[in-house]
């Protein structure tokens, strides 16, 4: 049979492949214009890329920011700094629900403004009420004033986990955890299954459904690829602890905003740290303990014990 | 640096006090009002009254809600108006108030000076930048101020 087919010049194999090269060949672009669709199509996973290959990626994406918002954008590559495993601490018996935090973390992390995007939910509770219920918080409580006498606040963003369920769930490994415990996202490795947010237990990962929109004045030009750097449709993405900041020794944007102080942040493995203190020293507890996520995100109370 | 480490325990040996220096901490300037400070602009020549009363010709607009029974001089100084005075009778610069709260609030300028009560912004792993308690407490009145929330999201079913 096979003999046959092959004295006749073609076989079903053969014809196939030369209709797809032909196929491929009319419909993708090919001339140098668009090169950088071609080296966006190839590009390797984040870290398989060596320096100067990343160095190549920043570039193109760099222009290609520039062309898409008239603006000098500078899309980072800082490496987590040895010794380092980042961690966060809330005080809920400060936190008062002003969400500035929200709003903080918007600015400096060019979320879309509209479909909206927040990384911070702040979930109001009333006092004395079984509150670890989280499904039936209030996400939406908008009064005169904060805080409330007969409630109190939760914000919950991505925890960090130690062991992060959103990162076995991703089919493409877009999504890991980087040595200095920040889980971050390849926005251009992610395809959007969305696999990570059912994941994730703290509903804390966020889809672009639209393209992103941010007007240009309104962009924080400094920003790291892992981190803040202008999405696009289709992606997920999530809080990295501010990961263009704090791998420069900065704070997260939320703790330099917060009002009261309740935002604490620092490495868990400096016992002079803030966070050690209060880790140490307070009553403290990390949310859904019993799922073994083991979450860096510490919530503590300073006050009242 | 080798050799300042070297001298400094013998130093330290033969000091009396072993008590390290006060740590300064990084803050911005007290919030005065405006044009109020150096108190000693209006008070200079001005014989100090020591007997607790309503103020009626100046800071009338201060009313002490802070501890019962208190009066301007339990913090601030007769002597010398552009300080404060501890307990004690010793002077501390009105950038140094912290100790002068701590007096009472002890756990809690404990707290601050680990970083833990009240604000940090700067790096997390080098020169940070605190508030005094004065920042966030108007001293006279030192209970934090309810504030206007910021708007909530947009519901799911507003999306359109």
């Amino acid at each position: 049979m096979s003999n046959s087919c092959r004295r006749k010049g073609i076989n079903r194999r053969a014809f196939l492949q030369g209709a797809a090269a032909g196929l491929a060949g009319m419909t993708l672009p090919l001339d140098n214009a668009h090169a950088s669709f071609w080296d966006a199509f190839l590009q390797k996973h984040f870290r398989e890329m060596n320096d100067t290959e990343i160095k190549k990626v920043i570039s193109r994406l760099e222009k290609e920011c520039e062309e898409k918002y008239k603006k000098v954008v500078s899309i980072g590559t800082e490496k987590p700094l040895p010794g380092v495993q980042f961690g966060y601490g809330l005080d809920l018996s400060r936190c008062i629900g002003c969400r500035r935090c929200v709003y903080a973390c918007v600015e400096e992390n060019n979320q879309s403004l509209d479909p909206q995007i927040h990384w911070i939910s702040v979930l109001r509770f009333k006092k004395g009420d079984k509150w670890v219920d989280l499904e039936n918080s209030e996400k939406y409580y908008n009064p005169e004033k904060v805080p409330q006498k007969e409630y109190f606040y939760m914000p919950v963003q991505c925890q960090q986990c130690e062991n992060p369920p959103c990162v076995r769930a991703c089919p493409t490994q877009a999504t890991w955890k980087e040595p200095d415990g920040i889980v971050v996202i390849d926005y251009n490795w992610c395809i959007g299954c969305r696999y990570c947010m059912a994941a994730c237990p703290y509903g804390a990962r966020r889809f672009n459904w639209a393209s992103p929109n941010r007007p240009a004045e309104k962009l924080n030009p400094k920003t790291h690829y892992l981190g803040n750097r202008p999405r696009y449709k289709g992606v997920v993405e999530k809080c990295t602890f501010c990961i263009q900041r704090t791998r420069n020794g900065r704070y997260p944007a939320c703790v330099e905003i917060c009002p009261v102080g309740a935002r604490k942040f620092g490495n868990l493995l400096d016992p002079n740290s803030e966070i050690r203190y209060a880790i140490e020293h307070k009553r403290v507890f990390r949310l859904k303990e019993d799922l073994n996520t083991y979450p860096k995100f510490y919530y503590f109370f300073a006050y009242g014990r | 640096m080798l050799l300042a480490a070297v001298i400094l325990p013998a130093e330290l040996a033969g000091a009396e006090e072993h008590t390290p220096p006060a740590k300064k901490f990084l803050v911005p300037p007290p919030p005065f009002s405006p044009g109020i400070f150096p108190c000693s602009q209006c008070h200079q020549g001005m014989p100090a009254n020591r007997t607790p009363r309503k103020l009626e010709m100046m800071h009338q607009d201060i009313t002490l809600k802070h501890m019962p029974g208190g009066w301007c001089f339990d913090c601030h100084n007769p002597d010398n108006r552009d300080k404060l005075k501890l307990s004690n009778g010793k002077m501390v610069p009105f950038d140094e108030s912290y100790n002068l709260c701590g007096q009472c609030h002890g756990t809690i300028l404990r707290e601050w000076k680990a970083g833990l009560h009240g604000k940090r912004t700067g790096m997390w792993n080098g020169e940070k930048q605190y508030l005094l308690c004065v920042h966030c407490h108007w001293p006279h009145e030192p209970a934090f101020k309810p504030l206007t929330p910021m708007p909530p999201p947009v519901r799911p079913v507003d999306i359109k």
